[in-house]
């Protein structure tokens, strides 16, 4: 499967990662072989076969409705790269 | 007194219990191996020492008043794969991303280990995020196998296969999604257990692949494996997907006895692709058992040949969905360079994230995307479906499956990254368990010429973890290969 | 100028009333510092998974048959990828191919007569943090708090076409919802958001215009007027030869505008997938049961019960059951007074009355069934009158106080000494001979100005049907 720079840029932009001009086409070769590969499935007749998102037939999994956390503010921040007032930091977004 | 980090752990756990041996002497004898060896061999990412002395010393205290007395493991030193949540100690990954990650809570296993006294003596190397089969994405360098510094321990679970093998540890636990912890077992002469899917829980694992991961033991026998499933066995209301059984006495199955079992082996398996040796290898296996009582023959897998790429398919996908809350803002590295928001993202994610995942992440967004998520993610998981049918058609015939853990034993150093394709291919006989959700476990069976361990897979019916786990006892008693107790490093050597 | 049609769909985002969030049990309490009401999983920790809270599926499921849904008894989650800042996982657990209810409806009634708006689906998803912009650090700050509550989204199939139709059927799926308890849709407190779908098209023409959608319209008020603002803005457009960009819209009220929002940097490819991490749901016919059997009385079938029941006319039946605190009060207190004509006329007019004095929702009304019962006990047994009876009532209302307490404290209990009452009319008729004459000249002001003398002396505590009763008698003797 032909992979374009194009295509690398727009699956790139999704995953928020940057390639740069060097990279591309490399990445989009690497890509193309890979995708290649995986569509060798389309050999194997699926027909009727409802797709399996879970392994084990388990259903509905709940929880009562009870409140159990607590405050844990600051376990919570400790690992942000910034933080102000009891908040996450970022740069201004525009609405 | 005899070398301490050469017993196994159920071993060294008679010894605690009969006071032959204290925790911090055991403790302090692990640390000591550790300090001789690891620079060899690099399995370590974070070594607890000053945590597993101060540990060492509250497990004694509760042996002495007789609160471990139900549990074989207190006090034996262990290592955790760094993908599982330690609450303050770093968790990375392998990962520049979370170089600086000190989780706020620990993961379910975690506290089921520190409930049965284990001592965590540090945290061990892995691919990033627990992509590749080689540990050689990891950001930190890449571990050694014991065996041969020459070649990679396997991957990802890498660090933990080789610190068992090199008495670094005297158990480990691993993480499988494709095949993570019985593939380095294999290479590094070691035993290794993929539980069923839900058996463990996944709460506190940062997750790979939601629908694929599972934790699992690995040790230097059976023996020791089944005891430490047993511990991180269960239900847990945390995670979703945990099943609740009525029994996780997996050391009941400890038994040498394989008479009337059936034994499937994939024709396909044993096919093209795989390495000659390792075919001898698997066959003499075969006959072990056949000598045993056990009625072993070939079968037809269906659609051996499209696992791994439904494999890559699902799980770069839910990769590519579970790694997206790496952005520089809760956790972790943030970029220095960025103006604005979305460099924030891309910078950080770029800089911080491996080739290896942004290719993974990459792939996953595609199958995802709009007007490919037919043809590729939900075509995968039919696959899946097809996969899993003939697993259960071929467990009505037999009670376990036999085959080879990889096709080949631990390639060079070097020798795999360039071609991630051929890289992926290697996961042939371990990625359909996963995709089934099956348990199965990787034992030694003999070395190739090279002197390189090679692994023998048996796979099990969902929740059939007792049938492998006698299997694997029964081969083990039949003692017809070299035990990995031969460890040969430039500078360690055996105390 | 050609005649336009507008067409109006509707997304109305509802925040559930359960006590805590839809996949981890930290507390849904409204305000609270930031970042106080979190946990792992609710701040996208790594390594943490979602739990669902059964509560939430079971309103879900609640609010699907009061809306005349079907409910999809196999259902499940899906993963929406997307990243902002007020998402900590970078996903928002949603669903799409399996919503848990569809095809429903909701009848409204406007000047133009009753239709029905179909709803095409509702599903189950959380909601995501809240960003505060701190203009000191030239930055914003996210707060997760709100991370995790449990929304349904209740999405409309485009039958409205004015901005009367769109503000009916929000009132209308307001009252529902808080007659089920499942919310309490308070539009200023963000627990329910409308989404306004928007397009326009010449009269007669069959197919749909490019809508738009607009967010952040914060009462019924503020939605009305973007609805006006928008379709000028696409009518005007259109007269001018130009093209309706499909895109989001954000309404500014204090401007009275509408603001393309800055379209989002990259493709708006959400990438949906099955959630692996929640197993799906199957609904059983005896669970659909059970909630169908605790589905509480609807305000429509509540009104036409009142009217029946306790014979109160249809205007009184539909402003009492209008809001369902009032609805509560009305039914508690006959219950314990057996009034219903009278407990009708409290609220309807000395409660709307101060409701509207006091600028207060009739939700916030603090006095008890207990304590207006009580008030129409003392009026009952001639305790006090009903001048003084209304300004009782006004402090029950303030102040919560008790009546009983309040008329002994100050002293307004009815005069009932029949002596008293007589010499006091008698001296008031001897000071006011011209009244008396006046009177008996067929003046009936003059009566009204002698019982307003008699009550003054009085101090208002007497009878006024006593007064009136001994006037005339005495007047007969004068």
């Amino acid at each position: 499967m032909k992979v374009t720079e194009e295509t690398v840029q727009y699956v790139a932009a999704l995953a928020k990662l940057t390639v740069s001009e060097e990279e591309k086409a490399k990445v989009a070769t690497d890509l193309g072989t890979i995708l290649d590969y995986i569509a060798t499935m389309e050999e194997l007749d699926t027909n009727g076969v409802e797709p399996m998102s879970h392994v084990f037939p388990i259903k509905n999994v709940f929880r009562e409705d009870v409140v159990v956390n607590k405050n844990d503010r600051d376990n919570l921040l400790q690992n942000a790269p910034m933080k102000k007032d009891g908040c996450f930091v970022v740069p201004k977004t525009v609405e | 007194m005899k070398n301490i980090t050469t017993l196994s752990a159920l071993e060294l756990g008679k010894l605690i219990k009969n006071k032959e041996v204290t925790v911090v002497e055991a403790v302090k004898a692990q640390l000591e191996v550790i300090r001789k060896r690891d620079a060899s061999y690099h399995c370590y990412l974070t070594v607890m020492e000053q945590e597993a002395l101060a540990r060492a010393k509250e497990v004694q205290k509760q042996i002495d008043a007789g609160e471990l007395d139900f549990s074989p493991l207190a006090g034996v030193p262990m290592a955790v794969k760094d993908n599982m949540c330690t609450k303050g100690t770093n968790t990375t990954c392998a990962s520049k991303i979370l170089y600086n990650f000190t989780p706020p809570y620990d993961a379910t296993v975690i506290e089921k280990l520190n409930k049965a006294g284990a001592v965590i003596i540090g945290k061990t190397n892995m691919d990033e995020f627990a992509m590749g089969s080689t540990t050689e994405t990891s950001h930190f360098g890449e571990t050694k196998n014991p065996w041969n510094t020459a070649h990679v321990p396997g991957g990802s679970s890498g660090g933990s296969a080789s610190a068992v093998a090199a008495e670094e540890a005297f158990y480990a636990l691993g993480s499988d999604t494709g095949g993570s912890i019985r593939q380095p077992a294999s290479y590094c002469g070691v035993t290794g257990i993929k539980p069923t899917y839900g058996t463990v829980s996944r709460y506190g694992l940062i997750a790979y692949a939601s629908s694929l991961d599972q934790i699992g033991p690995i040790g230097r026998n059976i023996s020791d494996c089944a005891a430490v499933l047993e511990v991180i066995s269960g239900y847990d209301p945390k995670d979703s997907t945990s099943i609740d059984k009525d029994s996780y006495s997996y050391t009941e199955a400890l038994v040498d006895d394989v008479k009337g079992m059936r034994i499937g082996i994939p024709k396909d398996y044993l096919g093209a692709g795989l390495d000659a040796e390792i075919r001898k290898s698997i066959l003499n296996a075969a006959e072990v058992f056949r000598s045993k009582g056990a009625i072993v023959e070939e079968f037809d897998l269906t659609a051996v040949n499209y696992a791994v790429p439904a494999y890559y398919v699902i799980a770069c996908a839910e990769a590519s969905s579970n790694l997206s809350r790496f952005d520089g803002v809760k956790y972790g590295y943030r970029t220095e360079n960025y103006e604005g928001l979305q460099q924030v993202y891309k910078n950080s994610r770029s800089e911080g994230f491996g080739a290896e995942v942004k290719r993974r992440m990459m792939i996953g967004a595609f199958v995802l995307s709009s007007g490919y998520y037919d043809a590729f993610y939900n075509k995968a998981l039919k696959v899946r479906a097809i996969i899993n049918e003939g697993f259960q058609k071929a467990f009505e015939k037999y009670d376990i499956i036999l085959g080879p853990t990889a096709p080949q034993t631990a390639p060079g150093l070097g020798e795999s990254l360039a071609d991630p394709l051929k890289m992926y291919l290697s996961d042939i006989y371990t990625v359909s368990v996963n995709l089934a959700g099956l348990p199965a476990v990787s034992l030694p069976c003999g070395l190739d010429q090279k002197g390189l361990p090679i692994g023998l897979q048996l796979i099990g019916k969902h929740f059939g973890e007792k049938d492998i786990i006698r299997a694997a006892y029964s081969f083990e008693q039949a003692g017809s290969y070299i035990r990995p107790t031969l460890i040969v490093s430039e500078e360690g050597g055996i105390a | 100028m050609k005649a336009y049609e507008t067409v109006l769909g509707l997304e109305v985002h509802v925040e559930l009333a359960t006590k805590t969030k839809i996949f981890c049990s930290c507390t849904t309490q409204f305000g609270g510092e930031q970042n106080t009401h979190c946990c792992p999983v609710c701040t996208g920790m790594p390594g943490t998974l979602p739990v669902l809270n059964k509560q939430v599926v079971e309103y879900a499921i609640a609010a699907g048959l009061a809306l005349d849904c079907t409910i999809t008894q196999k259902c499940r989650f899906d993963r929406k990828n997307y990243f902002y800042p007020d998402l900590p996982k970078a996903y928002q657990i949603s669903q799409l191919y399996f919503p848990i209810c569809r095809d429903g409806g909701i009848e409204i009634e406007t000047e133009s007569g009753k239709k029905t708006v179909g709803i095409h689906e509702i599903h189950m998803e959380e909601d995501a943090g809240k960003l505060v912009h701190d203009p000191w650090g030239d930055c914003t700050l996210v707060d997760y708090n709100r991370c995790g509550v449990p929304l349904i989204e209740i999405v409309s199939e485009p039958d409205m076409r004015s901005a009367e139709e769109v503000i009916a059927y929000l009132e209308k799926l307001k009252l529902i919802l808080q007659y089920l308890g499942v919310s309490d849709c308070k539009m200023q407190e963000g627990s329910l958001r409308a989404d306004i779908n928007l397009s326009v098209r010449e009269v007669g023409a069959t197919e749909l215009g490019t809508r738009t959608e607009m967010k952040n319209m914060n009462s019924f008020k503020a939605i009305a007027r973007a609805i006006e603002g928008e379709r000028k803005r696409q009518i005007e457009l259109i007269e001018y030869g130009k093209k309706v960009i499909q895109e989001t819209r954000r309404w500014d009220d204090n401007k009275d505008n509408s603001f393309a929002m800055r379209s989002k940097e990259d493709a708006q490819d959400y990438r949906y997938f099955p959630e692996p991490d929640l197993p799906p749901i199957e609904i059983s016919d005896e669970w659909l049961e059970e909630v169908k059997k605790k589905q509480p009385e609807l305000r429509d079938e509540k009104m036409l019960r009142y009217e029946k029941e306790f014979d109160i006319p249809a205007y009184d039946a539909a402003i009492i059951t209008g809001v369902k605190q009032l609805a509560a009060l009305f039914e508690e207190t006959v219950a314990l007074c057996g009034k219903p004509k009278e407990v009708s006329n409290w609220l309807m007019v000395e409660t709307m009355r101060l409701l509207k004095e006091q600028e207060m929702e009739a939700e916030n009304i603090s006095f008890t069934p207990m304590q207006l019962a009580k008030l129409i006990k003392l009026i009952d047994e001639g305790k006090i009158n009903r001048t003084v009876a209304k300004e009782v009532f006004e402090q029950v209302f303030k102040e919560n106080v008790e009546p009983e307490e309040y008329v002994e404290k100050h002293g307004l209990g009815m005069v009932n000494d029949d002596g008293l009452l007589r010499s006091t009319i008698e001296r008031i008729l001897s000071e006011n001979p011209q009244s008396i004459a006046d009177y008996k000249s067929g003046k009936t002001k003059a009566m009204g100005f002698l019982v307003g003398q008699t009550m003054k002396e009085m101090k208002g505590k007497a009878d006024p049907g006593k007064i009136n009763q001994m006037l005339n008698e005495l007047l007969r003797t004068f």
